[in-house]
């Protein structure tokens, strides 16, 4: 199935909810409204002719240009039996983010989200067990954002590290 | 088992115990840490805690250029750093519209068919070292040892190759090199064979492996399950043949499936055996790319200040553990705005909790080095 | 031994000193000459020989610098574990756990009293010989529990109780087995057992009748799970339980668990041979010293050649799981053990001065089981042997 199909039926099932399809890019990309993500996966996943057994991918990208600051929830779904794929993307504000767990979907989805929260610190409302999973649980900040400043010291470790020279000049 | 309410005495009573496997753990392949609830030698549940090796490699990648960025994928898969490096040149090339020679793209498909033995090695190896059989492993590595010998002569180095650039690879495969890779090709085949005897069809090995955390289809696709993994549930799905990259739709290969060969479909023995066999395709598809390649130039001429217009992609490759996802944004500058590395081995932890009810701690060990996990690729 | 002090008392060595104290001094003495120059030459080569079969076996080299090929490893090792620090952890019971690997080397150490390594060369001929054997064999298990109890940690308690099921369960396979050859020999004594069998292969026992062969491989493989060794290892099995029971020993201590396993090995191999294989009966020649080391050497040797075997399983076989150990032991092997106790005394009653065509028969069966084995293993040593050296020296 073609994306632009998996769009128009889509916008036909949840008119007003998605959005902003671009079908000229590499991977064809359109806009889900944060409240209607889960029913949109599930419709895409549960829907015979979409089908999309298998969330590839989910991670999120911290977009901090001047007039248009957002972070964007990125969704690659998947379909072995139909063999296409559609990234779903769900735009957020920075202060705060919130949105609802795809978990029910996809089991996949929680280890994933809780990458997200703890790199990107977006909270999963509904996920079963939101702990940071790279990061110590009393870590401060979430790096993957691009205005992250790394604490100077970590139980009482310092995080830098003196330039060599500076060292060697000691 | 585990649910099993036990009769309360005031005497006796039983007491789950909470036991913390790893992260120095013989046997969890690096630094994993499971939190395992076990009643007596039942597993309750194992909660996976994974972390201990992240080096932010994907935060890295904002700091990098295209170019320096490569040798840093290495690190994200030790044991098949080939396709880390080949999954984000493919990305890259994708975004500038960069074209790849065609010497390249054979140099690359070797390399990394070599790098998959390797790593399938290593996988088979320490699996029977975590059932107990030492030898094995031991004979794997020994032809391993081989392999990073080839490598070094490839590309100089042994475990983080950094060979695949922008655009092509970074040495030629000189005739010399290709003569040794297909003597040690001629010898490895009927090594597998040997391998097959000393440790496939042992009983013991069989009994310890059959109708061990199952893996059922549905739920390979709940928990994407990638690679190995997946056609072990009986997924005939192979990026190299379903969504063909680089010269692989020119090769002739099987896509090895599990059968329930001894047990049920998508237990551990299937996981063990799907990989024993890609031994062998991997073997010919290197056979093959010997004596197809062709003459040229190795890399194409890519600037050296690599700018793709602004965009994104999302690339995937085949890598011994399963689709190696890279989603790289570019927003037109010098360096990648977000390099996101999607890997087999992070998707596959997730289900270890679910499947560790109810089995026993040696099952628990069998299940873990049957997924091949990898705690480089999973804390990046 | 008893008769060799009594010869000496009577030669007049010793007048004026009660017989008890002479014989108790003799045991010491008899004691410590065992212990130190037989049985830990024997568990340190061992282990130095282990270490090789095992890298020969893997394809390395495995300890090869200290002394002529590398045969005085073990004394390295021993001197290095004796200089490390013996570490007795904070929240381990400070009774027991120090005291554990010296149960288990107790246990270990009492066997060799009743193994005869010659017509004269025992330390005591005990009437209740294999029963004495089977009773201080099991005094490791007390030892290995402790020591599993004793560590306060999870993993070496886990290994404790799993080896305590373990070795419980198997000494009644292998009980069994030994129970099949005591009715044939009518006697417990080691020496007696021995006496009743030929220097030929078609008069030992193992080939005595078929139950007796089975016997045979039960006793063995029981033994191997008393001994703790791969398939059964699971006690220690390192890829799950870290070390098991020996987890939180170190230096001294840890090296002594290890003594008791390699010297075991070489027990498990004795009583095989006692019991099975005729001891030390050999074809008689020349006069008392030469048939003495002779005697000695055949026994040795055929006790060795069991030891090696173990070596090779272990290099060799995956580990089995828990139940699956349990179910071998209760499902298969004790009912099997069970039919060979009756069919040896069937096959007395129906044959009550032995069988000699039925036990060379047997022999030829041995055999024939010998070559074909011998022709599947020959398989892995063809393609073992092309190496691949394209850049050797890198």
């Amino acid at each position: 199935m073609q994306v632009q199909e998996i769009y128009n039926k889509l916008e036909k099932q949840f008119p007003g909810k998605v959005g902003l399809f671009r079908g000229d890019i590499f991977d064809p990309c359109l806009n889900v409204d944060a409240g209607a993500i889960v029913e949109v996966c599930r419709y895409l996943r549960d829907d015979p002719e979409t089908s999309f057994e298998v969330l590839s991918d989910l991670t999120a990208v911290d977009w901090t240009k001047k007039d248009d600051e957002k972070i964007q929830v990125v969704y690659h779904l998947f379909s072995y039996g139909k063999r296409h794929q559609i990234v779903l993307k769900v735009d957020l504000p920075r202060e705060a983010p919130r949105i609802a767990t795809v978990e029910g979907v996809w089991k996949a989805a929680n280890w994933f989200e809780r990458e997200v929260f703890d790199l990107f610190g977006v909270d999963f409302v509904g996920h079963s067990d939101l702990r940071r999973i790279m990061l110590p649980e009393d870590w401060i900040g979430h790096p993957l954002r691009k205005d992250y400043v790394e604490q100077e010291e970590y139980d009482g470790i310092s995080t830098q590290r003196a330039p060599l020279v500076e060292k060697l000049l000691k | 088992m585990s649910e099993a309410v036990y009769p309360q005495s005031e005497v006796f009573h039983t007491e789950d115990m909470t036991i913390s496997v790893g992260p120095q753990h013989p046997s969890t392949h690096g630094v994993l840490r499971f939190v395992v609830r076990t009643d007596g030698e039942v597993i309750g549940e194992a909660i996976p805690d994974v972390g201990y090796l992240h080096r932010s490699i994907e935060k890295i990648g904002e700091k990098c250029t295209y170019h320096g960025y490569v040798p840093y994928t290495d690190r994200a898969d030790y044991l098949a750093a080939m396709f880390a490096n080949q999954g984000f040149c493919m990305a890259a090339e994708k975004l500038a519209a960069t074209e790849v020679t065609r010497r390249g793209e054979f140099c690359r498909v070797i390399a990394c068919e070599l790098n998959r033995i390797a790593s399938h090695l290593i996988s088979v190896g320490t699996f029977g070292q975590d059932i107990g059989a030492i030898t094995p492993f031991l004979h794997a590595l020994r032809e391993r040892e081989t392999i990073n010998d080839l490598m070094e002569e490839i590309c100089g180095a042994r475990l983080t190759y950094n060979y695949i650039r922008i655009g092509g690879v970074g040495y030629d495969i000189t005739q010399e090199t290709c003569d040794k890779i297909l003597t040690f090709l001629d010898h490895f085949d009927p090594i597998v064979d040997e391998y097959n005897r000393l440790l496939s069809y042992n009983k013991i090995y069989i009994e310890r492996l059959a109708n061990v955390a199952v893996i059922t289809k549905e739920e390979a696709f709940q928990y994407n399950l990638v690679g190995p993994n997946l056609r072990a549930s009986g997924i005939k799905w192979d990026i190299r043949r379903d969504i063909p990259y680089s010269v692989y739709p020119e090769l002739d290969f099987e896509v090895p499936v599990g059968h329930g060969e001894k047990g049920t479909l998508g237990d551990c023995y299937d996981r063990y055996w799907v990989r024993m066999q890609e031994l062998q395709e991997s073997s010919k598809i290197v056979r093959q790319c010997l004596k197809m390649m062709p003459k040229g130039p190795a890399i194409s001429k890519v600037p050296r200040k690599f700018k793709p217009p602004a965009g994104e992609v999302y690339v995937r490759v085949e890598a011994p553990r399963g689709d190696m996802g890279y989603y790289v944004v570019s927003d037109g500058s010098e360096y990648p705005y977000r390099v996101r590395i999607r890997t087999g081995s992070f998707t596959a932890m997730g289900i270890i909790d679910k499947l560790s009810r109810g089995i026993m701690v040696a099952d628990l060990i069998a299940l873990i080095a049957s997924l091949d996990v990898d705690a480089p690729e999973i804390d990046r | 031994m008893q008769a060799f002090v009594d010869s000496l008392i009577q030669q007049g060595y010793f007048t004026g000193m009660p017989t008890q104290v002479v014989y108790a001094i003799a045991m010491i003495a008899a004691a410590f000459a065992v212990l130190s120059f037989f049985v830990a030459p024997l568990a340190g080569v061992t282990s130095w020989l282990e270490r090789r079969v095992w890298a020969r076996m893997q394809s390395r080299v495995g300890p090869n610098r200290v002394g002529p090929q590398g045969i005085l490893q073990w004394l390295a090792d021993g001197i290095k574990n004796l200089l490390k620090e013996d570490l007795i952890p904070a929240a381990a019971d400070q009774l027991l756990f120090p005291l554990a690997p010296y149960i288990v080397f107790i246990g270990f150490l009492c066997t060799f009293v009743v193994i005869p390594f010659g017509s004269n060369l025992i330390v005591a001929d005990l009437d209740i010989g294999i029963l004495y054997l089977l009773a201080v064999t099991s005094i490791v298990v007390v030892g290995i529990l402790m020591a599993g109890w004793s560590s306060n940690n999870k993993w070496s308690l886990l290994g404790g109780m799993r080896s305590a099921a373990q070795i419980v369960s198997y000494e009644i396979p292998a009980g069994l087995a030994v129970l099949s050859i005591i009715f044939l020999a009518g006697t417990m004594s080691t020496q007696g057992i021995i006496k009743n069998q030929g220097w030929a292969p078609w008069d030992w026992y193992l080939f005595n009748n078929p139950f007796t062969f089975i016997a045979f491989f039960l006793y063995f493989t029981a033994a191997l799970a008393e001994g703790n060794r791969t398939p059964f290892d699971i006690p220690e099995a390192e890829s799950e339980l870290v070390a098991g029971y020996v987890t939180e020993y170190s230096g001294m201590r840890f090296l002594f668990f290890f003594f008791a396993e390699w010297g075991n090995l070489y027990v498990i191999g004795a009583v095989a041979t006692i019991l099975f294989l005729g001891g030390w009966q050999v074809p008689a020649v020349g006069d008392g010293l030469i048939e003495g080391v002779l005697q000695f050497v055949v026994f040795f040797l055929k006790a060795y050649l069991w030891v090696f075997v173990a070596m090779w399983v272990r290099a060799t076989l995956p580990r089995v799981r828990v139940d699956q150990l349990m179910a071998l032991c209760w499902k298969y092997m004790v009912p099997l053990s069970f039919l060979c106790v009756i069919g040896t005394a069937a096959w007395m009653v129906v044959f009550p001065h032995g069988n000699r065509w039925a036990s060379v028969g047997m022999f030829v069966l041995g055999v024939v089981i010998l070559l074909l084995f011998f022709g599947r293993v020959r398989y892995q040593i063809r393609h073992s042997k092309p190496e691949l050296y394209l850049r050797p020296y890198i």
